[in-house]
């Protein structure tokens, strides 16, 4: 089943009767030669492109709970490739590259909305900072764009730009991010995926993975045994658990972020905008509610929800910069887990089991990964060799201290990302 | 969350700062090897259930305290200055 405009008004002038579901709900089999794990945005677009783009056949997808259930349904949304250092500039370019094309790929609506992330700036040291990044991001292919206060008092007017304490001195704006739909991300990817002949088994916890021999096997789940000649590991937060199974230690630790949604309100906020001192950033979703976010809370946690001192101090550096949005009453808040690892960048890597691969460490910057990642980590399963653009995600270099990819430039220390 | 600070009492979170797993208490020795520091420094457990943790009671008394907590409830129950764990 293929959407088109056409299919869209002949289903809605006939009772939308000719829908069909968008992807089948197969047992799983006995024996698989690609067995991902996780069936989140990252682990989709993994068995996607496995399919797709590199021909593997025989694969499954093994989702614990449900389809678009976890991180890739609960984010704020954001795309953007706005990164500084080698290796993670190239990767989010790739990424931002894919998600332009995606809804073509996919022939599925994820309502990729290139509205413009804005960064604002606000002492003369962080303009500094941030000409340094934009000159850093022009130099490998992407676009950044300086923004001055009276461009910026036209474009968002609504900001506080005299605030005593946080005086905003400028911005840069990355015109081609923006935000997308996350559930649709992952109902597309699932859809593509399922149209390539990938299995796609929800409720299908895995709770053993079989190694003999130093040899990837297959793995124990909750609809019995499955056989495997390559196993991935795809499951954010739950990176521990499922790694401890494989007898392996990360050097990750989970972490609880927290947002928060208002109820639907007029137009207002047309970009994606980040606060540079405290951590806020804020957009508006289509449906009319402002969708902001802040910092982890700094524990580590699987709790999915966070405590109170942090979301105070998100509503306090929204107020600081936005007085605005006092009056919008927060309709929900969530708290998500984070596969933290210590310099705050990703892993792509091979184990040392044979036939085992892990994708992991996303913290808090999954969602706008997700193509890239299913891209690079389904390349690192069937060719063996890293993608070009993920080849600095090593799982060994906090052992090694070679190629550690602290963005913020805080240390490499599980607390301070 | 509200921690027990061994010195203070049941104190407010935010008088509190996290340092990670209570496996930071236990330095090895310079010579320990690349295995023990990678440990030491970099992996972890990341238990989801009961844990123990490393805490500085930073807005308070300053004390360093092992905190045994639930992950995926945020129940406390136990803390205990490093010096005893």
């Amino acid at each position: 089943m293929r959407f088109s405009g056409f299919k869209v008004l002949k289903e809605g002038l006939t009772g939308n009767k000719g829908w069909s579901p968008h992807w089948r709900s197969p047992d799983p089999k006995t024996e698989y030669d690609i067995v991902i794990i996780g069936g989140g945005g990252h682990g989709l677009s993994t068995a996607y492109h496995l399919a797709k783009e590199y021909g593997a056949k025989n694969i499954a997808v093994l989702e614990k709970g449900y389809i678009g259930g976890g991180n890739v349904g609960r984010n704020t949304t954001i795309v953007r490739a706005n990164y500084f250092l080698d290796g993670n500039s190239q990767f989010y370019s790739h990424s931002l590259k894919k998600w332009e094309n995606i809804e073509k790929e996919l022939n599925f609506n994820a309502m990729v909305s290139q509205r413009g992330q804005i960064q604002l700036f606000h002492s003369d040291a962080q303009r500094d900072a941030t000409i340094r990044r934009g000159n850093s991001i022009i130099n490998q292919g992407d676009e950044a764009e300086m923004l001055d206060v009276p461009t910026l008092k036209k474009m968002v007017p609504y900001l506080d730009f005299e605030n005593a304490r946080f005086p905003i001195y400028g911005g840069m704006i990355a015109r081609r991010s923006g935000t997308a739909r996350h559930d649709a991300v992952a109902w597309g990817y699932a859809r593509g995926a399922d149209q390539h002949g990938v299995d796609i088994i929800q409720n299908c916890e895995v709770t053993g993975i079989d190694i003999e021999g130093g040899v990837v096997k297959g793995v124990q789940t909750t609809r019995g045994a499955i056989k495997a000649k390559k196993v991935g590991i795809v499951v954010a937060g739950r990176s521990g658990q499922v790694a401890a199974m494989a007898g392996m230690r990360l050097p990750i630790e989970s972490h609880v972020l927290q947002a928060f949604v208002t109820e639907g309100l007029k137009p207002i906020v047309d970009h994606v905008i980040s606060f540079g001192m405290g951590h806020f950033y804020i957009s508006q979703s289509d449906k009319g509610g402002l969708v902001f976010g802040g910092d982890l809370d700094f524990y580590a946690s699987y709790a999915q929800r966070g405590n109170l001192p942090m979301m105070e101090h998100v509503m306090e550096a929204g107020m600081a910069l936005m007085p605005a949005i006092g009056q919008a009453k927060v309709l929900r808040s969530w708290g998500g887990i984070m596969d933290m690892t210590p310099d705050g960048s990703p892993i792509i890597d091979k184990t040392h089991i044979d036939g085992l691969f892990i994708d992991c460490g996303w913290c808090y910057g999954g969602f706008k990964a997700v193509p890239a990642s299913g891209d690079c980590f389904a390349h690192l399963i069937h060719t063996g060799r890293p993608h070009k653009v993920a080849e600095r995600y090593r799982l060994d270099r906090f052992r090694t201290g070679v190629g550690l990819m602290d963005e913020e430039g805080t240390g490499s220390q599980h607390n301070l990302h | 969350m509200r921690i027990e600070c061994p010195h203070c009492g049941e104190r407010d979170l935010r008088e509190f700062y996290y340092q990670g797993d209570a496996t930071l208490a236990k330095r090895p020795a310079a010579d320990a090897g690349e295995d023990a520091w990678d440990h030491y420094v970099h992996l972890r457990k990341n238990p989801a259930g009961v844990t123990s943790e490393l805490w500085c009671h930073e807005r308070g008394c300053g004390a360093w305290i092992v905190v045994e907590r639930n992950t995926t409830t945020h129940a406390i129950t136990s803390t205990k200055l490093v010096g005893d764990f």
